[in-house]
């Protein structure tokens, strides 16, 4: 704990009291999905263990976006089953079990233009989590430190930057205070010059226990926070590994081929 | 004695100045629930309509084209004889609110549906990412940014209730178009056709003017803001303001 820096300890609180690393968080079995006739997700098996930070990288239409979206069950599988936490996410419990332990942030933000950024950050947990007025704003605060942008509580989400708004949509999925948290491509969507000041958040985020599953196409963010990387192509899960293996020799032809033409 | 111009007339008008006045509290009375029982179809067909769910959709879909395509005379018709003949007859006045309400109801619906079908899909998937459920994300989250785009079209259905209880009429309501009917055809009063028409027609431009004024101009100041926003965005994104 001494190595953290003085912004770490803001995580602090958030991570104690969890079970400690290793207990299953996410488990898909056997989840296909279909889109009309078209197969997005083929018979994908796949588990997160708390605190890992797994990484979902390949090529456009490749099923990442839907297996992390039926994760909290914005996508419901045609068949298989989703298990978050150790129990079984169904269309009866999503509300329930999505409140208590999934956050999702967005390739498009999807803050609610009609509110302030605090009433963003304040929404979820006075009606959801019944937190005084007092609470959850001390909480937001206490977030829109860490994403740097305590300044901007009080004005829209429109007035913001895409790299502003992604971090306050960031501070948001955090002011639930959920045990995982769900990137869908978060740096897709914005400005060459604005995706770093987000991958900065979210490295910071990665050295907490909280368990982040990010697709993206940031290699350099996957190969400095990945504890495994998964790689998708027609929505099937070809090779799997830490960032290591993944990088320097991959076994799958085409994972050499994504990797040869994204990287030079 | 029965033209625009004859001062007799006019008498004969403000004489019985207290029939259209009447007229004029009957009509706004029976608009008045009749908006708000099409507001509460309109709502609920327009949720319906919206909620994903095919068997709903399908009904608000059969219960607005049914509504639309067929005319409001009809409707009111139907309903009051066959009320009548069946020995239930409801009375004029039930019968005019109950068929305004769902005949204006099925254009509130395509209303709502429009007004919420606006919302991008990213906003419903943050609610409910957040753990929303459906009461809560439209309560908090859609209606509350699809209200400025229902009002303005909402106001003009209004305008067109009122003007349509003068279908009422065909059935003999106390309405306004009906008591001005019935004072120039009446055996004393009868005779002064263009000035009681005119009179019926200013009283309803006094209500209905105001309200589509209040519409447009209401329309033009969302787009304006849409404008503004947009540059916003615009301005922001093209880095001209640097923070």
């Amino acid at each position: 704990m001494s190595e953290l820096r003085g912004s770490d300890t803001f995580f602090l609180s958030y991570t104690l009291g969890y079970a400690k690393r290793g207990e299953i968080m996410i488990k898909m079995q056997n989840v296909n999905k279909f889109f009309g006739d078209l197969h997005v997700l083929k018979d994908v098996n796949l588990e997160v263990a708390e605190g890992e930070k797994l990484v979902i990288i390949g090529p456009s239409g490749s099923g990442k976006s839907t297996a992390v979206r039926c994760m909290n069950f914005l996508e419901m599988p045609t068949s298989g089953n989703v298990f978050i936490n150790g129990e079984e996410l169904t269309s009866k419990n999503k509300t329930k079990l999505v409140r208590e332990t999934t956050s999702m942030v967005f390739q498009q933000f999807n803050l609610y233009p009609h509110m302030t950024v605090l009433k963003n950050l304040t929404l979820a947990p006075m009606k959801l989590h019944h937190k005084s007025k007092k609470e959850a704003e001390e909480l937001a605060y206490h977030y829109l430190d860490i994403v740097g942008l305590r300044e901007k509580a009080h004005v829209y989400p429109t007035t913001l930057s895409g790299g502003q708004q992604q971090r306050i949509a960031i501070a948001r999925a955090l002011c639930a205070q959920t045990k995982i948290i769900l990137f869908d491509e978060p740096t897709s969507a914005l400005d060459p010059e604005t995706i770093q000041e987000v991958l900065d958040v979210m490295i910071r985020l990665a050295k907490e226990n909280i368990t982040m599953v990010v697709v993206t196409h940031e290699m350099g963010f996957a190969r400095q926070v990945a504890d495994r990387i998964v790689f998708m192509a027609d929505g099937q899960i070809i090779e799997e590994g830490v960032p290591e293996h993944f990088f320097t020799n991959p076994e799958n032809d085409r994972v050499k081929q994504f990797l040869g033409k994204i990287i030079r | 004695m029965d033209g625009l111009f004859s001062i007799t007339a006019w008498e004969k008008v403000w004489t019985y100045r207290s029939t259209f006045l009447l007229g004029l509290y009957n009509t706004s009375r029976m608009a008045l629930f009749a908006l708000i029982l099409s507001l509460v179809l309109g709502i609920i067909f327009g949720l319906m309509a919206t909620s994903g769910k095919k068997y709903l959709e399908v009904i608000s879909r059969v219960y607005v084209e049914v509504i639309q395509n067929t005319p409001l005379i009809l409707q009111l018709c139907f309903l009051y004889y066959a009320l009548a003949f069946s020995g239930k007859s409801l009375g004029i006045v039930v019968t005019g609110i109950i068929s305004l309400g769902i005949y204006h109801g099925a254009y509130m619906a395509e209303v709502v549906r429009a007004g919420i079908g606006a919302i991008p899909k990213g906003q419903f998937e943050a609610a409910e990412s957040q753990g929303f459920n459906y009461v809560e994300k439209m309560y908090f989250i859609i209606l509350p940014q699809s209200i400025k785009i229902i009002l303005p079209p909402m106001v003009n259905q209004i305008v067109n209730l009122i003007k349509n209880t003068s279908c009422l009429y065909i059935i003999g309501g106390a309405d306004l178009i009906s008591l001005t009917y019935s004072f120039v055809t009446g055996a004393t009063t009868g005779g002064a056709y263009a000035p009681a028409y005119l009179v019926s027609g200013l009283l309803f431009f006094i209500v209905c003017f105001p309200l589509s004024t209040l519409a447009s101009i209401w329309e033009n100041s969302l787009k304006k803001r849409e404008l503004k926003t947009a540059e916003a965005v615009k301005t922001i994104s093209e880095g001209v303001v640097t923070k």
